[in-house]
């Protein structure tokens, strides 16, 4: 390489990073950097007064599944906590299974609509996107509560004689969060659906193939890509989901998400409380890395 | 309906849409094919060549009429219950399965134990001479071997009856030849029963055993190829197969008269009237001007073929006429534009059709 070239080679390096600088300079300010915050105070020590002591202590991590006894400072499992890392795997879990029940018909039947009707289709489902996520979710408290809309009407057509109490339990949250993560579902399942070749279905009724093996051995593997995102874009946000739980679970029953926010607030234990988004952000990651690869397994080698 | 019948369709008719915008694709078809024959159902395209293939795979059902199958009244039947296989015309292949899986998809919907479907997969692969393709995914594949994948998926349960969508047209005219002897290869081979839908003419013409030619929603004509080719019963079926002139004529007893006034010889014409003559191109015969009973036309241009050469003429009245010759001959004649020609037709060629 001529020295000419090698110039050129270091000007056109330069001019890389020169025109990349602003994304770089974004992306470190706004991700990168809060989060180096978060991993720092993650490792200091609380302080008596919610403060933070600049001293490295693991008692944040530590915090995550132990609780120090206040009498003899032994450590033991901290049952509370535990709950709620099982009721948000839970019930993001289950928000994940209902919204492809519901969703897959619904992507299904939209697809399936001729092309003009289709936009239409497709426009009201992302209706609900232009209310505000707190009003939605209110909406659905003024459905559920025990003096609200379901358990009037039961109650009119004389179904039951008390109320059902749904409001601020699991089950309160779960439909919440399907409610508003439906649409999350249903856009990539519809677009995965719409490139589905709808000859294959007859290629399969030919071929001696039942309706449920249409759907289970051609329908499903070929949508399943868009199963994927599907449930990636749903089960993400619930894990971490905060205003749903908030509203919908009462305080009582409480999400990570809510318990995270419990420690910047009243619990005053910054430390926890960076831990606690660490954990999330780790256990996102893991679930996330598990899934693409099973998946990525399941399309090369078929079956 | 006899023993050697393998489908027959008994005044089948689908109509799409309702009252007065019903469009009846299917009107009242009765047709029988037999076992182990090379059926075509061949038409243009909306004809309802296809709506009676599907009446048959069992993906429509027909408005009024019957659909059996050996005997059995196959009509109301879900496409997954009939000893029926479908070629498809874009051959939906599963693009998610190898082509080993494809083809023994059928197998595996029968519950057919693995290694019967191993087994039948394999000797399918070797008939389309497809085995070294076995693990690859379909679209790997280039055309005319996808093709080859939907012939084996097809054949592997061993249908009582193949139906095939146009599924040549897909392919350059190349293959489509290849493809075309290897069908009847294959249909010879394993003796199933084929119906073949195609718009192609020649395909129709060189593939079949017998061809049920269609238009608007009927059927015109069944016949072996060459009944078709040279008795057609009709005007319709006269062009749709092959080319051909219609010369109109007035019916007198054993001839027809042109409007030139030249005489036709057709033995066994009666009565009177307008009739319509047709030959084929083939059949007409350049002579000299002086030929007693030629019939005088002039050249207006000759298109060449290769091997042959077509000669557009017109008689006095105007009535266009196409003679193929051989390339050598028209060399010889040395054929010019405006140039006086006499024509005959060969012995037993003109004929008369139905408008």
């Amino acid at each position: 390489m001529s020295a000419a070239e090698q110039a050129q080679a270091a000007q056109s390096t330069r001019n890389g990073w020169l025109l990349s600088a602003p994304a770089l300079v974004i992306l470190t300010l706004f991700a990168v950097g809060p989060l180096m915050i978060v991993v720092v105070y993650s490792f200091l020590a609380p302080g008596k007064y919610g403060n933070i002591e600049w001293a490295f202590s693991l008692e944040g991590w530590r915090g995550i599944l132990y609780t120090k006894d206040i009498f003899d400072d032994t450590y033991k499992l901290a049952d509370a906590n535990v709950t709620i890392f099982w009721r948000s795997i839970k019930l993001s879990l289950m928000t994940t299974a209902l919204t492809f029940a519901v969703g897959f018909p619904t992507a299904w039947f939209i697809a399936t609509r001729p092309a003009k009707s289709r936009a239409l289709w497709l426009f009201l489902i992302t209706i609900p996107f232009w209310t505000n996520l707190l009003i939605r979710t209110y909406a659905i408290n003024e459905v559920i509560r025990n003096e609200g809309m379901f358990n009037t009407l039961m109650m009119k057509l004389g179904l039951i004689s008390e109320p059902i109490r749904i409001i601020y339990t699991d089950t309160a949250v779960f439909i919440g969060m399907a409610y508003v993560y439906l649409p999350l579902m249903v856009l990539p399942l519809f677009a995965a659906i719409d490139r589905f070749d709808m000859r294959l279905l007859e290629a399969g009724y030919d071929l001696y193939a039942s309706r449920l093996q249409v759907l289970r051995r051609i329908i499903l593997p070929i949508v399943k890509p868009g199963i994927i995102a599907g449930s990636i874009l749903v089960f993400v946000p619930s894990l971490g989901a905060y205003v749903t739980p908030r509203v919908l679970g009462g305080g009582k029953q409480m999400m990570i998400g809510n318990f995270i926010d419990l420690q910047f607030g009243q619990g005053r234990n910054w430390p926890l409380g960076a831990a606690l988004s660490l954990t999330l952000l780790i256990i996102v990651t893991i679930a996330l890395l598990v899934y693409v690869k099973y998946a990525n397994r399941d399309t090369t080698h078929g079956h | 309906m006899t023993q050697n019948t393998a489908v027959e369709a008994r005044h089948a008719v689908k109509a799409f849409g309702q009252g007065d915008n019903a469009v009846r694709a299917l009107d009242d078809v009765s047709i029988e094919i037999r076992k182990g024959e090379f059926f075509t159902l061949l038409g243009p395209s909306g004809c309802g060549k296809t709506t009676l293939l599907r009446l048959i795979a069992g993906f429509e059902m027909p408005t009024s009429g019957t659909i059996l199958l050996d005997g059995q009244d196959i009509t109301y039947l879900p496409p997954n219950q009939r000893p029926v296989n479908t070629v498809f015309q874009s051959y939906a292949l599963f693009p998610h399965l190898t082509v080993a899986q494809n083809v023994g998809f059928g197998l595996q919907m029968q519950g057919r134990p693995k290694a019967e479907v191993k087994e039948t997969v394999a000797r399918m692969l070797a008939l389309v001479k497809l085995e070294p393709m076995a693990n690859r995914k379909t679209s790997q594949l280039s055309g005319g071997q996808q093709q080859r994948v939907a012939l084996a998926r097809a054949l592997a349960p061993k249908p009582k009856v193949l139906l095939l969508d146009e599924p040549l047209s897909a392919l350059d005219l190349k293959l489509r030849k290849e493809m075309q002897i290897e069908l009847k290869r294959l249909q010879t081979e394993t003796g199933i029963t084929f119906v073949f839908v195609t718009h192609d003419q020649e395909e129709a013409l060189t593939m079949s055993d017998r061809i049920g030619v269609m238009s608007a929603g009927k059927l015109q004509q069944i016949g072996a190829p060459k009944d078709i080719y040279t008795r057609p019963v009709n005007r319709f079926v006269a062009s749709f197969i092959g080319e051909t002139n219609f010369l109109p004529a007035t019916a007198e007893a054993g001839a027809a008269r042109l409007a030139t006034g030249d005489l036709i010889d057709l033995p066994g014409l009666a009565g009177s009237g307008h009739v319509t003559v047709t030959v084929r191109p083939e059949q007409v015969r350049l002579v000299e001007t002086t030929d007693p009973g030629a019939i005088a036309a002039t050249v207006k241009s000759m298109v060449y073929f290769g091997t042959d050469t077509h000669c557009y003429m017109a008689l006095k009245d105007g009535t266009e006429v196409v003679a193929r010759l051989q390339s050598p001959a028209t060399g010889e004649a040395g054929l010019q534009q405006g140039q006086q020609v006499g024509l005959r037709f060969a012995p037993g060629a003109a004929q008369i059709v139905e408008d």
